[in-house]
């Protein structure tokens, strides 16, 4: 079984935490294992994900982009359409009912672009909870408009202002918190960090992949041959990917973060250039030094910008089920103006890595194939980079 | 018997346990303050091996872990601090990390390095015994004293647990926090330390918050040892290492 009993995925994963945490994600993995078999509980997952969230989100032909390539056929899954415009409402909503369910009354939560900061802070507005969520203060600078979205909703920001300032320190920070107060629900936001959330995040996100696939068997009687995702910390990717992994003719691709190119060293791109490592909690590929310090990291998206990955991820490289590549800061700007132009649809710059590489990829394919892109999310955060990043004026 | 079990042979003794971070604020202060805690009554001292991402330390040692990091510390200079340490003084040296760093150096090349410079144990707060079957393996093989943790969360089976595979003696967290000095010993640490006392025959070390004579005074009324660290390195801040020779002088006679 995948996880196995330890929280392994193959040789990664784990529960590398303090000691004042271990009793607390054995209550969380009691807590969790209990709402799995609890049909109540994903009745009204379901119900909040069509009437809160706006699910199912459509999975859409994208002509355009399509006919630019000129090559296999391009579907993206428009997750920029759910409540809060990006998948991580997904799992907002999850944990959220599973805090609710264990009488949690705190809540608190780390962002990188502020998209799982504002997703977390609409649930817990929602089901009545407190919500403090840590954002490094790059990113507060950065994806300014989203701090101010997550206020208006109630939720406390912390800026930290610790190490690189960006996803990796407001994890910490989290951590920090949640060993200082146990009594508080931590609400990760990707398919990182100890066990049980690599899985129980895998199965809130993995409703995309169930959608995908009933959408294209129906829309093409067939299922994809490829399907293509950015990876941060890679919760949309295995959303997507996992209800396929058995479907072994469909072909999985995750996009890293190459920042200004591997080869400059700034990148985010621990699949693609790291080294096996414990980070977080979890062991996995991480970007660290000669001496085992976690290096710093660049990305144009700050929901990419972060030195490790979800466990599984790594156990899917090591596998070969899926395959990982990167792409760079210009590159996912180029494909950002090429959704908007072709299609209309303006992407988050996590999103436009996986364009990038989908429609480079969709030129040497035939007209049979077919590409779903997961679509994570929308681009109206990233207004201010990119317009600073094409020398324009707001 | 371990140089560190030896240390809790000694009847009536309550053992005094500093914190450095090492090359905090130099290298040149971590290799002098060392003989100087020794000499005004330190019975071990934990040598900080600087990680990037500190995830249980308080702002404190954060900063003397960033500062070290910018100063070149490495675990392999570390080492060889440890190394010329050993000459210098005969008291048991347990280094304290995270286990990114010791499994990045590999774990029977760290454990031989340990051995080569002189280091009697390991304390790393994030690795829980569930995790760190491997590295003890090695490590007692080596008969170096792995340590573990337990906090005022852990429940009966997990004080179980660590009393079976602890060596040396057990460190407990005094607080649900981080590390960091603070003005009052926490609430309810007397309960939590005899919960303990209750299920353990092992040597009991707190740590966390400690920070003054008198707090050490009532922890070592019910504790085999205390171990300081915050404190320590908030007085090493000047780099000028005399008031910290003062601080565990009254430490040492607050103690006996
Ligand atoms: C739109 C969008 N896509 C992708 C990501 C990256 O996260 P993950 O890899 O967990 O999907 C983020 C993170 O903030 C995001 O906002």
């Amino acid at each position: 079984m995948i996880p196995d009993a330890r929280g392994y995925f193959g040789d990664y994963g784990g529960q590398f935490v303090p000691e004042t945490l271990m009793p607390v994600l054995d209550e969380l993995t009691e807590a969790y294992t209990k709402a799995k078999d609890d049909k109540d509980f994903w009745r009204q997952f379901e119900t909040l994900s069509r009437d809160f969230s706006g699910r199912p989100t459509p999975l859409y032909f994208a002509r355009g982009l399509t006919q630019h390539g000129g090559g296999a056929r391009i579907f993206l899954k428009r997750e920029d359409l759910a409540h809060t415009g990006a998948h991580k409402i997904n799992n907002a909503l999850g944990q959220g009912l599973l805090a609710k369910k264990m009488g949690k009354r705190r809540i608190i939560a780390e962002t990188g672009a502020g998209q799982h900061g504002v997703a977390t802070a609409a649930v817990c507005a929602m089901l009545g909870l407190d919500c403090i969520v840590y954002m490094g203060e790059e990113d507060v600078r950065r994806q300014s408009l989203n701090v101010f979205r997550m206020r208006l909703m109630g939720a406390e920001v912390r800026p930290v202002s610790s190490g690189s300032r960006t996803l990796k320190d407001a994890i910490n920070e989290a951590i920090r918190d949640w060993v200082t107060n146990p009594d508080t629900y931590y609400l990760l936001g990707s398919v990182v960090g100890p066990a049980p959330y690599p899985a129980m995040v895998r199965d809130f996100q993995s409703v995309i992949g169930r959608e995908a696939k009933e959408q294209i068997l129906a829309q093409e009687k067939r299922l994809p041959d490829y399907i293509v995702a950015c990876v941060g910390g890679g919760s949309n990717a295995i959303g997507i990917f996992y209800p396929f992994l058995d479907d072994k003719d469909v072909k999985l691709v995750g996009v890293e973060a190459a920042g200004r190119g591997i080869e400059s060293g700034q990148h985010a791109a621990p699949l693609m250039a790291g080294t096996v490592g414990v980070l977080h909690g979890t062991k996995s590929y991480i970007l660290q030094d000669d001496s085992g310090q976690i290096r710093e990291t660049h990305s144009v998206s700050a929901g990419l910008d972060y030195p490790g990955v979800g466990p599984e991820h790594s156990y899917l490289k090591d596998s070969r089920r899926a395959q990982y590549v990167a792409v760079t800061d210009d590159q996912a700007l180029e494909s950002f103006q090429l959704l908007c132009q072709t299609e209309g649809i303006v992407p988050a710059l996590e999103s436009a890595h996986a364009i990038y590489h989908a429609a480079q990829m969709a030129k040497s394919l035939d007209k049979e194939q077919i590409i779903i892109i997961n679509l994570s999310g929308r681009g109206d955060k990233d207004m201010d980079i990119v317009a600073k990043e094409l020398g324009v004026e707001l | 018997m371990s140089r560190i079990a030896s240390v809790f042979s000694q009847s009536g003794r309550k053992a005094l346990i500093p914190y450095i971070t090492v090359g905090y604020p130099t290298i040149e202060a971590t290799l002098k303050v060392v003989p100087l805690l020794a000499q005004n009554g330190a019975d071990i001292v934990e040598l900080g091996i600087p990680f990037s991402d500190p995830l249980a330390d308080g702002v404190t040692i954060q900063r003397s872990s960033f500062h070290a990091l910018k100063n070149g510390v490495s675990p392999q200079l570390c080492l060889d601090v440890a190394k010329k340490l050993r000459e210098k003084v005969d008291i048991p040296l347990v280094f304290m990390t995270y286990y990114n760093p010791v499994f990045h150096y590999g774990l029977e090349p760290f454990c031989s390095a340990c051995v080569g410079a002189g280091i009697d144990g390991l304390i790393i707060p994030d690795l829980p015994p569930q995790e760190g079957g491997s590295l003890e393996a090695i490590a007692r093989k080596k008969d170096i004293d792995l340590i573990y943790l337990l906090a005022p969360t852990s429940t009966e089976e997990r004080i179980k647990l660590v009393a079976e595979r602890s060596r040396g003696f057990i460190y407990l967290v005094s607080v649900t926090g981080v590390t960091g000095a603070r003005d009052r010993l926490p609430a309810d640490w007397e309960v939590f330390v005899s919960r303990v006392k209750e299920l353990v025959s092992q040597p009991l070390c707190v740590g966390f918050g400690i920070s003054t004579p008198s707090q050490a005074k009532r922890v070592a009324r019910l504790a085999d040892g205390v171990i300081v660290g915050s404190r320590i390195i908030q007085l090493m801040e000047s780099g000028d290492i005399q008031p910290v020779g003062e601080f565990i002088k009254g430490l040492r006679e607050a103690l006996d």
